[in-house]
């Protein structure tokens, strides 16, 4: 019997017991969709990881104070700024920018928003890639005249002004001092560095004499230095580690800071949702293998409920690969129904989810790969076949007597 | 007339069940030649059975040499035997095992299909028109009668023109007016078409329509009659 007849007659077959073969696709389908569905949600998430680590900047370094083991680690001053930033000292450094950093209530005729508080200078914008929507960014002369200017970030100008146009000029008021808004950042949506969105700059100087009360005039919280290529970020490590190291009088091997390299972020970020998403695809590719279960389970009460039927075809001249193989068409096209239906419903998974996620401010776009839905395609034909085999071959063993007289 | 059909010689077959060994042949010879309608009787637990699916190549021999239409059969492989079964054999059974989700056509097709043969669907009506259900062919199983499903079951039989048709019990489960209507078709199929034709069966009415009647007792011929 050739393929396209066995084709045929299988799916007669099938379509003979709708509610049996519904029943075990159902265990194919929920598998597939499962594996296809995690495997969506990760890629995308990844994505999102990446892009918001990528959408702080590029070849970014964070200098933070504080090492392991080193007990009163010296405070990073504008000394040590100054240091980093001349190219003489560290050739692999472009930008650098100071980070004070705190958070209060910014007010505006009565609504009152709480954000996230930067005074740094104007070379944090283009680090970081801060796109304005209005306005411009404070410039130097703002900050040596500790001017009472700020820029906001997109949420903090919804919240106050509920809107992100024709707020410039508008004033502020931080710790019951007044500000002037002269520009709003673009919306990058939310990052592993703290989001621009719900931030609101202010020039360094004006922040360390209103705002912020630190020990030490000239102490500042973190350092943010982009090095002037990738393949200079490693360089720019070594200087940055070498200047502190002189003029903090560090012991060696303890030093006094941190250096948090975004490359090492976006890799640790990118090991972590490949662990997650191959854990998940893991636990899903166990549902896919019970469906395979049920399609072999199945396919034994078929067999056995055939027996007659197997003894007549054996008796009319069909040989052992004849029915071997009906068998094994019928469980493959089950197998693969089961996984095109998936892949639908792999679809509809992810996007529910990724509306979810939306929902709690979170943007993940779920991404089905072609590849992705060819293997869950053959491999849930194949699945069909590797458990079909089994009850195939006893169908195909039966002898002809044997399976003429029950029944 | 004188070339054989069927040429077994000496079959022995022994079943093995745990630790009895069982003869349910001792010894059997026949001969059946071409063109003749011969029935097979003998009480159950006889070998009448076994010597059925032997003749029919369900089955093979423990001993001994059977010949069908020219061809030694006695120890062949199971994939010879199912060749044989689709080219020479045409089997009509007691309860007629039609496939039941599948048309009188796709019956009838069914050994054409595995013998993979060509114009399967108009050898397939032409062998159902032969057996008087032109008019029926679409209809499922369910649908017929059980005398038109064993006619379905003829149709299936002769469709790849077998050297040898055999009927268990064919008329076992049918009432007694389309029991006769059956035997007569298998009747004039051997009258007409000189189709040789063995009739296992229990009921002496039928066994004495036919040509001759071969009796099975205890694993051997009782008698020629």
């Amino acid at each position: 019997m050739n393929l396209l007849q066995q084709l045929r007659e299988a799916l007669v077959s099938l379509a003979h017991n709708k509610l049996r073969s519904g029943l075990t696709m159902l265990g194919i389908v929920i598998g597939v969709a499962a594996v296809i569905a995690m495997l969506a949600i990760g890629r995308g998430a990844q994505r999102s990881i990446d892009e918001s680590i990528q959408a702080a900047g590029s070849n970014l370094l964070f200098i933070n104070s504080g090492g392991r083991n080193v007990r009163n680690p010296k405070p990073l001053v504008l000394g040590d700024l100054e240091a980093i930033a001349d190219p003489m000292n560290a050739p692999s450094v472009g930008l650098a920018a100071p980070m004070i950093n705190t958070r209060e209530d910014v007010s505006y005729n009565n609504v009152i928003y709480n954000a996230s508080i930067v005074g740094t200078t104007p070379a944090i914008a283009p680090m970081r890639n801060l796109v304005l929507t209005e306005g411009e960014f404070f410039a130097e002369s703002d900050v040596s005249g500790r001017q009472a200017v700020i820029v906001i970030g997109s949420e903090v100008a919804l919240n106050l002004f509920n809107d992100t146009t024709g707020i410039v000029g508008s004033k502020v008021r931080i710790l019951n001092q007044s500000f002037t808004v002269i520009g709003v950042l673009q919306s990058k949506g939310g990052g592993m560095m703290g989001s621009s969105d719900n931030t609101v700059y202010v020039p360094m100087t004006t922040a360390q004499s209103r705002l912020v009360r630190r020990a030490a005039r000239d102490r500042i919280d973190q350092i943010v230095v982009q090095a002037i290529s990738t393949d200079a970020v490693p360089s720019a490590v070594e200087e940055v580690s070498a200047i502190l190291r002189e003029r903090h009088k560090t012991r060696v091997g303890a030093d006094d800071f941190t250096i948090l390299n975004q490359q090492d972020i976006l890799n640790t970020a990118t090991s972590v949702t490949g662990v997650l998403t191959s854990f998940l695809g893991g636990i899903a590719g166990i549902s896919l293998l019970v469906g395979g279960i049920g399609i072999m389970n199945i396919m034994f009460v078929t067999v056995t409920e055939r027996t007659r039927e197997i003894g007549l075809r054996k008796a009319v001249g069909a040989r052992k690969i004849d029915i071997l193989v009906q068998f094994l068409v019928e469980s493959a096209l089950l197998s693969l129904f089961g996984g095109i239906i998936g892949i639908g419903m792999a679809w509809v998974i992810a996007n529910l989810v990724s509306q979810v996620a939306a929902a709690s401010n979170t943007n993940i776009k779920p991404e089905l790969g072609i590849d992705a839905i060819l293997l869950a395609t053959l491999f849930s034909a194949a699945i069909g076949i590797f458990f079909g085999i089994y009850p195939a071959s006893r169908a195909a063993n039966l002898a002809p007597v044997e399976a003429l007289r029950t029944g | 007339m004188s070339d054989p059909v069927i040429q077994a010689t000496n079959l022995t077959k022994i079943y093995q069940m745990g630790e009895i060994e069982v003869h349910a042949l001792c010894g059997l010879s026949l001969q059946v030649r071409r063109g003749e309608i011969v029935a097979i009787m003998g009480p159950s637990g006889s070998g009448k059975s076994t010597l059925m699916n032997i003749l029919g190549c369900l089955d093979t021999p423990t001993g001994g040499e059977y010949i069908l239409d020219g061809e030694n059969v006695s120890h062949l492989s199971d994939n010879a035997l199912a060749r044989i079964r689709n080219r020479k054999v045409g089997f009509i059974f007691q309860s007629f095992n039609l496939l039941s989700r599948y048309s009188a056509l796709d019956n009838v097709e069914l050994p054409l299909r595995y013998a993979g043969e060509k114009n399967l669907r108009r050898r397939a009506i032409a062998a159902l028109e032969a057996v008087g259900l032109g008019d029926r062919i679409k209809h499922r199983p369910t649908e017929l009668s059980g005398g038109q499903q064993q006619r379905v079951a003829i149709a299936r039989a002769l469709v790849n023109n077998p050297a040898i048709l055999m009927a268990d019990e064919p008329t076992g489960n049918l009432d007694s007016k389309s029991g006769k209507e059956i035997m007569d078709l298998i009747l004039s199929l051997n009258r007409v078409q000189g189709m040789t034709t063995l009739i296992v069966t229990h009921d002496p009415t039928i066994a004495a329509q036919t040509q001759r009647i071969i009796r099975v007792k205890d694993g051997k011929i009782e008698g020629s009659l």
